[in-house]
């Protein structure tokens, strides 16, 4: 981001600031309000899951593959999943080409550990064959355009997207080959954490900021809350501090706003029932076979 | 994605992080840091240094500048750029880790130099760069709060005017309880991970990430144990700080004797 794009003048400044001593915000905002959500689910036929969701004006849209690899070294027996995010230079006047920045890699990575603190999705039951096959689930998500709060919008892209995403069910045959089979089931995802920034202009906390608001920022606190209103990821961005008080004030504000948010999202799919891996038949009855007649 | 390596050095989960006497891993209470040593001024070339252990992690902290900044064109009219790099020696985990940046290397560079940025009068030095390089050697959990406690030192060895110094420490969850300065085991099989910087002195936190899953008032009983924490890394950071010139006020009036 190149520093002259974020310069704001000193009249708009003191205006922001001098609304929001009397609690108004430039967009006629209450100080914890929200910028209306849209969410729109399966825009991309190709990908196996995807939305995007406008927050106010700020755009993300997400998109999730699936392919059959290998699982880590560390997790033999869990699926993966990447997240990567990326700023693209339609989005903004101050975008740059080029691979993701600190900027892109910060959301990314925010957005990634409150899916893996709250379980959203449930990587062991995308395990094939442990040790060896695996689901790996890659979600991208790219913001369209920039107007402020990006880690929020592109959060819920993200979580929308993946709610909406299908994958084929696989068969084990033998030892090492996977079948894709041709019954789609939904990803495991049973958790929706919902991510919500904070910013501290002054003394003054407000939630959702815009890019004029983000550009006169002390710092920002983003807090992700799961479902059942516990805490699942929390990050400072940019210089500026905060006083422990603001701190527990931010989460009190993130819980009360977090619901509000969340009800914007597609509900948890039903997961009853819903097996992502089938063992060969066959092999199973020579298996119980052996035990009946080894016991 | 994942390598065909085999490691040969295995890590077992040990059955209990925290035993029946509310012992953990290696022995320390919840609320008791591991010993902490900094030594400042430990590099000749750069304007500023710092060298901590934190348990088993050792990591070198260097400052040069305020300096003139290349390219020109990235310059600020009105305070210092300040460039900040982490970076993890290869050796300095278990399996050898590639040298190259990886993105948590970039996103802890960012947070790190955030956590920094106020407590720096940055508007002293206009249209120039101080450039802050952190050296993990060996890593032991809490890389970037011990990295962050050296750094803050080593900025103030490099004579960097400060509100107050920054210090910093990791809170977390293991075996359901808070604890405090997670060592390696604890922050890879607990159930999350705080780290808290903050300037002691103006009550002031300006570093704070989490992952795991906390009630809010967990969130809340974490953040007082950090504080606690923080405050005594502060004293060892005044004391490591102090230690130097106070040797060096002895050097010099020696010197001056002998004339």
């Amino acid at each position: 981001m190149t520093r002259s794009e974020e310069i704001i003048s000193s009249l708009d400044r003191s205006k922001i600031i001098s609304l929001l001593r009397k609690g108004i915000r430039l967009d006629e905002r209450r100080l914890t309000e929200v910028r209306p959500i849209t969410v729109e689910t399966g825009v991309i036929q190709k990908a196996e899951g995807s939305a995007i969701v406008k927050l106010g004006n700020t755009i993300s849209i997400a998109g999730v593959k699936a392919e059959i690899g290998t699982p880590f070294s560390d997790t033999p027996n869990e699926g993966v999943l990447i997240v990567n995010a990326e700023f693209l230079p339609l989005a903004s006047p101050s975008f740059e080409p080029g691979p993701p920045d600190e900027n892109a890699i910060e959301v990314a990575r925010v957005i990634d550990r409150g899916i893996r603190s709250s379980q959203a999705i449930s990587l062991e039951d995308l395990a094939i064959i442990p040790g060896k096959r695996v689901w790996v689930i890659y979600v991208d998500v790219y913001v369209l355009n920039h107007d402020g709060n990006m880690i929020d919008c592109s959060s819920l892209a993200t979580i929308a997207a993946l709610l909406n995403a299908k994958v084929p069910k696989v068969k084990v045959v033998g030892e090492n080959n996977v079948e894709v089979l041709d019954e789609w089931v939904p990803l495991p995802v049973r958790d929706r954490p919902v991510s919500v920034t904070i910013a501290k202009i002054n003394d003054t906390l407000i939630v959702d900021p815009s890019l004029e608001e983000e550009k006169i920022m002390d710092c920002r606190l983003t807090l992700t809350v799961n479902e059942k209103g516990q805490i699942c990821a929390i990050q400072k961005g940019i210089g500026g501090s905060l006083t422990l008080d603001e701190i527990y004030k931010a989460i009190d504000i993130a819980e009360e706003v977090a619901k509000g948010i969340r009800d914007a999202l597609p509900p948890l799919p039903d997961l009853k029932d819903v097996v992502w891996v089938v063992k060969e038949e066959a092999k199973e009855k020579l298996e119980s076979e052996a035990e009946d007649s080894g016991g | 994605m994942s390598s065909s390596r085999i490691s040969i050095r295995k890590e077992q989960r040990p059955p209990k992080l925290i035993d029946e006497e509310g012992r953990r891993v290696d022995g320390r209470r919840p609320d008791e840091l591991r010993p902490v040593k900094i030594e400042v001024g430990v590099l000749k070339n750069a304007d500023g240094s710092a060298y901590i252990e934190l348990g088993r992690n050792k990591i070198i902290a260097a400052v040069y500048g305020p300096k003139e900044l290349h390219p020109k064109h990235l310059a600020l009219p009105d305070r210092a750029v300040l460039y900040c790099r982490y970076h993890m020696v290869p050796f300095s985990v278990m399996e050898r880790k590639s040298p190259a940046p990886s993105r948590r290397e970039i996103e802890l560079s960012k947070v790190i130099r955030e956590a920094l940025e106020p407590a720096l009068f940055l508007e002293y030095f206009p249209r120039t760069e101080i450039d802050l390089f952190i050296e993990v050697l060996q890593a032991d959990g809490g890389t970037r709060t011990a990295g962050i406690t050296a750094a803050s030192v080593a900025l103030a060895d490099a004579g960097i005017p400060m509100r107050d110094l920054v210090a910093a420490i990791a809170v977390g969850k293991v075996e359901g309880q808070i604890v405090l300065d997670l060592c390696d085991i604890e922050d890879k099989y607990g159930e999350g991970d705080m780290p808290v910087a903050m300037m002691p002195s103006l009550g002031q936190i300006t570093l704070l990430q989490a992952d795991g899953v906390y009630t809010p008032e967990e969130v809340k009983k974490a953040l007082e144990l950090a504080k606690k924490g923080i405050m005594k890394i502060y004293e060892v950071q005044r004391e490591a700080l102090k230690k130097k010139y106070i040797e060096l006020k002895k050097e010099v009036e020696e010197e001056y004797d002998k004339k």
